[in-house]
């Protein structure tokens, strides 16, 4: 592993630009601080120059990463929970699959207000508010990869684990961690894309008579539509897609290949291509010690003072001691959680006792509207992405070049190209109707495609070969082989993006454009137009109906499709 | 030569179970017996075989030894204390290695001394000497799937011995690999175990391969079935290195042999078991998980050979294992197209006129066999035949079943009727729907 000779200068220079890094970093760390920590500015003036991008885009990133390392602790914390005690298990785990269809932009007031009231004197409220949005649309799809992984560990490493005494921290460093790296990572990109999308409406909204502003690329970005300034829309578009692109090379694909350690298999398989940068920051001599000198002897000194070998081989013939003060803990929280509940079910409930009757029909009609286009956009998606997505899954040479362009045009966040999409269609008659839909299909029909594109690939070669042989005609191949065969990923796309189409109704449904408000009768809109107005018991309402709607689509219809797709369309060999 | 072990064995044993059984309580109040009430001890010096099907609980009884899995009822002492949750002192070699892919070779082999806290340089300085020990030399930072099946299990054999275990339980451990390897680690655990290179007083090892525990125990123990009970108890006496070719081992594997293949002795230790556990009620007749395909093939061979065939011998020739033989003998055996006699496999007339025939023949043939002689098959014809409409619903027939058995087992022996069922033309199946309709002939 040690670079020798002449590739010590190569070395030398890694380091230095590792530590220029870090120098960076912390000077990064110490500006935002003094920001953060800074009063209030609530009429923050947005600039809309070019020369301001680098910074603005800076800030953008570290919330995004702020969000993203809370959402990482508090899904493996979630998930190690859900999947280690039976008890949490039954409330944890549907709590997760509804908490994952509560559209995230509905909390925003809600927890804006909130942080802003915890820091009245300090940017840190705003910022927080912000973040935390982010987090909870980042985390839940993080918590469920973590859950799972956790349940399909192999059974004997389990009881190896046990066997031999691990103690819980090296139970968790050594098997837990490492076997869902995989499925952590993969959701990790996820959920960052999914940051990128919420952050572009969380830097800047209205709040009632309040005006949250925080610099930002989002912010730059809406400031730029309301102003109808193409030229600083295009530059900031420019500079979303920039980070994009570094944040893909820098970071995920690095992170993608380091991944392939942890793939759970007993052969090696074709090994991923190597990555020059991970190769580089290993080859670092910095970075090497730093791990021999720092890391280990950490990771050690965890592992051996928290080591229960002994103390449990020695309580292996006690009787099992009754542990009355933690079964006394547990009743108190969950009495503590119950009458939060209590309390909080019963001001909703005066909240929604408010409205009218009318105020309710008016409600569902919306929900109807958006129902409506948000499967519009599904099948939209759907039919377009299916015969393309099976054109580039079965084409090898075609997939090259379509594969990195569909994910480079899948990463720019929806939220960022509406401004433009908005520039072309607001003069149509109905233009905002087809600009809704198209944000939605922006945000969803990815989810579809890339699903699409896999499942195609998956489709065996002997099963190709015999409708080629058997002269199957071209509706014969669809019907009897492509369309089956793709069936399962379909659904798993679909899945996805009915859940992302309805959070994308709320920002895709209602828009500040060039000084006034655009918006389309639905769902979205309302929720939009409740917190822009303040009226809370509206807010509420709406998105009890949106989650009620997304859970309640979820079960009857997408489960049980999934239930048919794993069972009756699977490929076995 | 072998006698049945009267224990007295003059040391008190390491590891003790007293009336150890498992079963799983069902909401009716049944009970479903996995492992019968069973007394078991491992005496220092001693290497222990446990031999039987798949499935029929040995790795249940390993794991209730060990305490990975608690006991439904009876207990585990660890010189004559008993225990709860993990025995203090044992390792286990797992049938699928159990590595962690993620660490090398070294570290997997440190993880147990971490795991008891022990500083850096002195585990590392066991955990060289121990590879070393089992050759594996060379390959301390490699990961193992980089390693072969053998050289896996190396690691998993050096990682048990580590922490010095007491008892060694292994879970099958060559069970993966292929016939040449498992016979060189077979050879080289021998040596470690017999040349004293390892602290480990007894090693107690499962498997269902009849000449790997000849060759390596001092003694063998055979469970029986459904539920699990101690059929025969061997105690060998040969001297190490044993010869395979030997009249005294092949007379050793032979008498396995026909311990396993002897129903009605099996019938009468489970009507025992019954007797002593009242709420067990009698137990229907237990598919084999066989598809009639295969028994055509063995039956088709059988005539080949004129007939009579020792079951030994049979096995030896296709390179099976009694694992994967016996179902299918026990299925030509509940159809009467097949007699065991010493171990020995007897084609019956049926048997002959099977073998013989083409495919529609074999069928009605099957069939006529089917209804004769499995009686839910007989029960699922005639209750389709007590429906108008000649159609019923898969559950109705689990329902019938799932009192004897634990769900997966019941889940497993409707699947086998429906196969069975179906080649034999009674009934059609509609997987998707889940609907029996009968064939109309």
């Amino acid at each position: 592993m040690r670079p020798a000779g002449s590739r010590w200068t190569w070395a030398f220079l890694i380091d230095i630009a590792v530590f220029l890094f870090v120098f960076a970093g912390i000077y990064g760390m110490y500006a935002i601080g003094r920001t953060w920590l800074g009063p209030v500015a609530p009429h923050a003036v947005i600039s809309q120059s070019p020369r301001a991008l680098p910074l603005y885009a800076l800030y953008s990133l570290i919330r995004i990463s702020v969000a993203y390392a809370l959402s990482l602790a508090f899904a493996l914390g979630y998930g190690y929970l859900a999947a280690s005690s039976r008890r949490a298990e039954v409330v944890l785990v549907p709590l997760l699959d509804i908490l994952q269809s509560i559209p995230v932009l509905s909390f925003l007031p809600g927890v804006m207000l909130a942080m802003v009231a915890l820091f009245p004197h300090q940017q840190l409220g705003v910022e927080l508010g912000s973040i935390l949005l982010i987090f909870t649309g980042q985390v839940w799809n993080i918590a469920f990869s973590f859950y799972s992984s956790l349940k399909t560990e192999p059974r004997e490493l389990r009881e190896a684990a046990r066997i031999y005494r691990f103690g819980h921290w090296q139970r968790f460093v050594e098997l837990d961690l490492p076997f869902s790296t995989i499925g952590l990572v993969w959701n990790s990109m996820m959920s960052v894309a999914g940051g990128w999308f919420f952050l572009m409406a969380c830097e800047m909204f209205v709040l009632g008579d309040r005006d949250f502003r925080l610099p930002g690329l989002g912010s730059f970005l809406q400031t730029a539509a309301g102003n109808g300034d193409t030229r600083a829309i295009l530059w900031g578009l420019a500079a979303m897609i920039a980070v994009i692109v570094l944040l893909d090379q820098l970071v995920w694909r690095p992170v993608i290949v380091w991944a392939d350690k942890f793939k759970f298999e007993q052969v090696e398989s074709a090994s991923a291509t190597p990555n020059t940068l991970l190769r580089l920051i290993g080859r670092a001599s910095f970075v090497i010690r730093a791990y021999r000198f720092v890391m280990h002897p950490i990771t050690d000194w965890l592992t051996v003072t928290f080591a229960v070998g002994a103390r449990r081989a020695a309580a292996t013939f006690s009787a099992p001691k009754q542990d009355r003060t933690r079964r006394w803990l547990l009743g108190i929280l969950a009495a503590v959680i119950l009458v939060g509940l209590g309390f909080a079910v019963f001001h909703a409930v005066r909240e929604l006792s408010d409205l009218r009757r009318e105020d309710y029909v008016a409600l569902l009609r919306s929900a109807a509207f958006t129902f409506l286009r948000v499967n519009a956009a599904l099948l939209i998606g759907a039919l377009w992405s299916v015969p393309v997505g099976v054109a580039i899954g079965s084409n090898p040479r075609l997939s090259r070049v379509a594969q990195p362009l569909a994910q480079l045009a899948a990463s720019i966040p929806a939220t960022a190209l509406f401004p433009v999409i908005l520039l072309f269609l607001i003069k149509l008659r109905g233009g905002l109707e087809i600009a809704a839909m198209t944000l939605m299909l922006l945000g969803t029909q990815w989810y579809i495609l890339f699903n699409v594109i896999a499942g195609a690939m998956a489709i065996p070669t002997d099963l190709k070969e015999a409708a080629h042989i058997f002269r199957f005609t071209e509706w014969n191949r669809w019907r009897h082989l492509v369309l089956p065969a793709i069936f399962p990923y379909l659904i798993t796309g679909m899945v996805t993006a009915s859940g992302g189409a309805w959070n994308a109704s709320i920002v895709a449904e209602y828009f500040h454009f060039q000084g006034r408000i655009v918006s389309a009768p639905g769902l979205g809109s309302t929720i939009s137009r409740a917190s822009d107005s303040g009226r809370f018991d509206v807010l509420l309402a709406s998105t009890l109906i949106m989650a009620t709607v997304v859970v309640l689509i979820n079960r009857l219809l997408w489960r049980r499709l999934y239930r048919l797709a794993s069972s009756r369309f699977k490929l076995e060999t | 030569m072998s006698t049945p072990t009267t224990p007295t064995t003059p040391q008190a044993p390491i590891i003790e179970a007293r009336q150890l059984e498992k079963f799983f309580s069902q909401p009716d109040g049944n009970r479903v017996q996995v492992i019968a009430p069973t007394d078991l001890a491992v005496y220092p010096g001693q290497i222990i075989a446990v031999l039987g099907p798949s499935g029929c609980g040995k790795s249940t009884l390993l794991r209730m030894l060990t305490g990975l899995a608690p006991a439904s009822a009876g207990s585990v002492f660890w010189h004559g204390q008993p225990v709860r949750g993990e025995s203090p002192n044992v390792s286990i070699v797992f049938q699928s290695f159990a590595l962690f892919p993620w660490l090398t070779v070294i570290e997997n082999v440190e993880a147990p001394l971490e795991a008891r806290g022990m500083s850096p340089i002195e585990r590392h300085k066991r955990a060289l000497r121990i590879i070393d020990a089992v050759g594996l030399d060379g390959f301390e930072s490699a990961y193992p799937k980089e390693l072969s099946g053998g050289m896996k299990q190396r690691v998993g054999v050096a990682r048990a011995l580590v922490v010095e275990p007491e008892v060694l339980f292994m879970d099958e451990p060559f069970s993966a690999l292929d016939v040449l390897t498992a016979e060189t680690l077979r050879g080289e655990l021998l040596e470690l175990w017999l040349g004293h290179k390892i602290p480990t007083r007894a090693i107690f090892i499962v498997t269902h391969n009849i000449e790997e525990a000849v060759v390596l125990a001092d003694r063998i123990i055979v469970l029986g079935r459904n539920p699990a009970h101690i059929h025969a108890d061997f105690s060998v006496a040969m001297p190490h290195p044993r010869d395979r070719k030997a009249p005294q081992f092949v007379e050793l594997v032979d008498a396995i042999y026909r311990v396993l293949t002897r129903p009605d002795l099996e019938h009468e230790v489970v009507q025992a078991a019954a007797s002593a556990e009242p709420t067990a009620r009698h137990h229907p007749i237990m598919l084999p998980h066989t598809r009639p395909g295969g028994m055509a093939g063995l039956l088709e061979i059988l005539a080949d050979h004129g007939g009579r065939v020792d079951l030994h011998h049979l096995a030896g020739e296709l390179s099976l294992e009694v694992d994967a033989l016996l179902p299918t003998v026990d299925t030509a055996v509940l159809l009467g197209l097949l007699q065991l006699e010493d171990g020995d496999a007897i084609i019956t007339t049926e048997g002959q006129a099977f073998a013989k025939a083409d495919i529609q023949t074999r069928k009605a043939i099957f069939r006529k066999a089917a209804l004769a002689n499995v009686p839910l098959l007989r029960q699922m014809e005639q209750s389709l035949k007590a429906k108008s409409d000649r159609t019923l619903p898969d559950e109705f027939f689990h329902d019938l079943i799932d009192e004897h058995f634990s769900e997966e087992e019941s889940r497993r022996q409707l699947e086998t009727a429906i196969q069975w069922g179906r080649y034999a033309e009674i009934f059609d199946y509609d997987a998707a729907t889940g609907k029996l309709t009968l064939t109309e002939a």
